[in-house]
């Protein structure tokens, strides 16, 4: 399939830690990939090359076939409307209500009406299922709640490109169940590219049409989750079946 | 011994000139966005409102007392030479001079610019700023350019509220309470106090505006590690503006003698 987004011999260091080493990375159109690792393990600083919050010390990070690694800030900005992201917190604007949060990048990016706005807002909730929640405050709603926020946000531009920064952390089993359920409806129905960043392997089993495992800076595992539960490598099969004792200290 | 201490004010160096530095290269990139649009004029005028009309009660309280301590302290020094009559002056050229300007951004930096550090910190360990990077918004054009704008307009005109009421302050103290004759007080206001006192006032009051709004939105905007981050930031924020407001007081103070 063809990669939409392709990282080649991408490296990072921070200070002495190295924490992307010559990283390759090619993810198909329209799938859902996941990138599963330890925390602290570069997954986040992975995701943040991807969409140009940070810039690679070497390498390159494709879109589409352009790469962003070297573009200054006004050209980047039409690469990161290709996007949308859910972060890890939400990120949702406290002094906003949901409603407002939803129609934000629609207010900055869209050429529509308020009517048209409102409507889009409305549909993207309902398609989350936080009907009638928009005159509500962010302080106002659970974790999970945020989260359903957080997608329809980032998908009020209909994107090509979903980001997940571990989008089911510090929930319960039954909300993580519903926001996997909304990432695999979300590239379904809207036909985007989802990737997501998990240390969750059940979900990161079920929601996956690809897995990529980081370890030590390198993609070291890359495969339907088929072909990962059979992948033969101790790191990869201690870090899937959550083993105290093996190679990962 | 004095090799550490060598090395610790060399660190000490380098660690300001980082820092002004990265501060200079956020004022500068939020100026560049004054001649690009989008010109985001709701966000200034909420601004203006936060920084400014939300400011005037405390701003117009220390002023007032401000201005009736200083004719209390004048009063009573003045009177050993028979010059009562120069209260009135004495408080307004200390007022509009210098009072007026250094107690208003002092109070400012207390209640907005706190706010700022506070408001954009936790914005940024909260992932919002890079939200609005995802979103291809501009950050500093989005959070610093209007709080910045909104300073460098606003403390003028709170500090025209200050000098006036300082001066109503001084003559409820001077006039009305210890018997100075009204129309020679107003008279020596007008005798000794130019426009170009007021004025230069004004012009210190825009550059306090300036500082205590940068120095705000960068402890925020660079704010590393949660919620004690934000709180370091904010801390910062007004030691590092108070400081510099006074300090800059000076060397403004010298430059228009």
């Amino acid at each position: 399939m063809e990669p939409i987004i392709e990282l080649r011999k991408v490296q990072k260091s921070f200070g002495q830690e190295r924490v992307l080493r010559s990283l390759d990375l090619s993810i198909p159109k329209d799938s859902v990939s996941v990138i599963i690792g330890r925390s602290g393990g570069g997954k986040s600083v992975l995701m943040k090359h991807i969409i140009g919050l940070m810039r690679p010390d070497q390498g390159q990070v494709l879109i589409e076939g352009q790469d962003i690694s070297r573009l200054n800030e006004r050209n980047i900005a039409p690469i990161r409307r290709k996007f949308g992201m859910l972060f890890q917190e939400s990120a949702l604007f406290d002094s906003m209500t949901v409603e407002d949060n939803v129609a934000f990048p629609l207010l900055e990016h869209s050429r529509k009406n308020r009517r048209e706005i409102r409507d889009i807002v409305e549909t993207k909730l309902a398609s989350v299922g936080l009907k009638n929640m928009g005159h509500k405050m962010p302080a106002e709603l659970s974790g999970g709640m945020r989260k359903r926020v957080g997608l329809a946000r980032a998908l009020a531009l209909d994107p090509k490109i979903v980001l997940f920064d571990e989008p089911t952390s510090g929930l319960d089993p039954v909300m993580a169940a519903i926001i996997n359920e909304l990432i695999v409806r979300t590239q379904s129905e809207f036909r985007a590219t989802c990737v997501v960043i998990s240390h969750d392997i059940p979900a990161a089993m079920s929601t996956g049409h690809r897995l990529f495992m980081l370890f030590e800076g390198r993609i070291i595992a890359e495969g339907t989750p088929g072909e990962i539960q059979d992948w033969d490598d101790p790191v990869v099969q201690q870090f899937i079946h959550g083993r105290a004792e093996g190679p990962i200290a | 011994m004095m090799t550490n201490l060598v090395a610790a004010l060399g660190r000490a160096v380098l660690t300001l000139l980082r820092e002004s530095g990265r501060m200079m290269l956020l004022l500068l990139e939020a100026l560049s966005w004054l001649v690009r649009p989008p010109w985001r004029w709701r966000l200034f005028f909420k601004q203006m409102e936060f920084i400014g009309v939300n400011s005037l009660f405390v701003v117009a309280l220390t002023s007032l007392f401000t201005g009736m301590v200083l004719a209390l302290q004048t009063y009573y020094a003045f009177r050993m030479f028979s010059a009562e009559t120069l209260v009135g002056a004495t408080v307004a050229l200390s007022m509009t001079r210098e009072l007026g300007p250094v107690i208003t951004a002092l109070m400012v930096t207390g209640r907005a610019g706190s706010a700022i550090a506070a408001e954009i910190g936790t914005m940024r360990v909260t992932e919002q700023v890079d939200a609005l990077t995802v979103m291809a918004i501009n950050p500093v054009q989005y959070l610093v350019l209007p709080r910045v704008v909104a300073g460098i307009i606003m403390l003028p005109l709170l500090t025209a509220v200050s000098d006036f009421i300082g001066v109503v302050g001084g003559y409820l103290v001077g006039v009305k309470l210890l018997g100075i004759h009204g129309g020679l007080f107003m008279n020596k206001i007008y005798e000794y106090v130019e426009f170009s006192d007021i004025y230069d006032g004004l012009v210190k009051a825009a550059c306090f505006g300036l500082i205590l709004t940068l120095v705000g939105a960068y402890k925020g905007f660079y704010t590393r590690g949660g919620a004690e981050g934000v709180g370091r930031a904010t801390t910062q924020s007004v030691v590092l503006s108070s400081v510099l407001i006074l300090t800059s007081d000076y060397v403004l103070t010298a430059l228009m003698m």
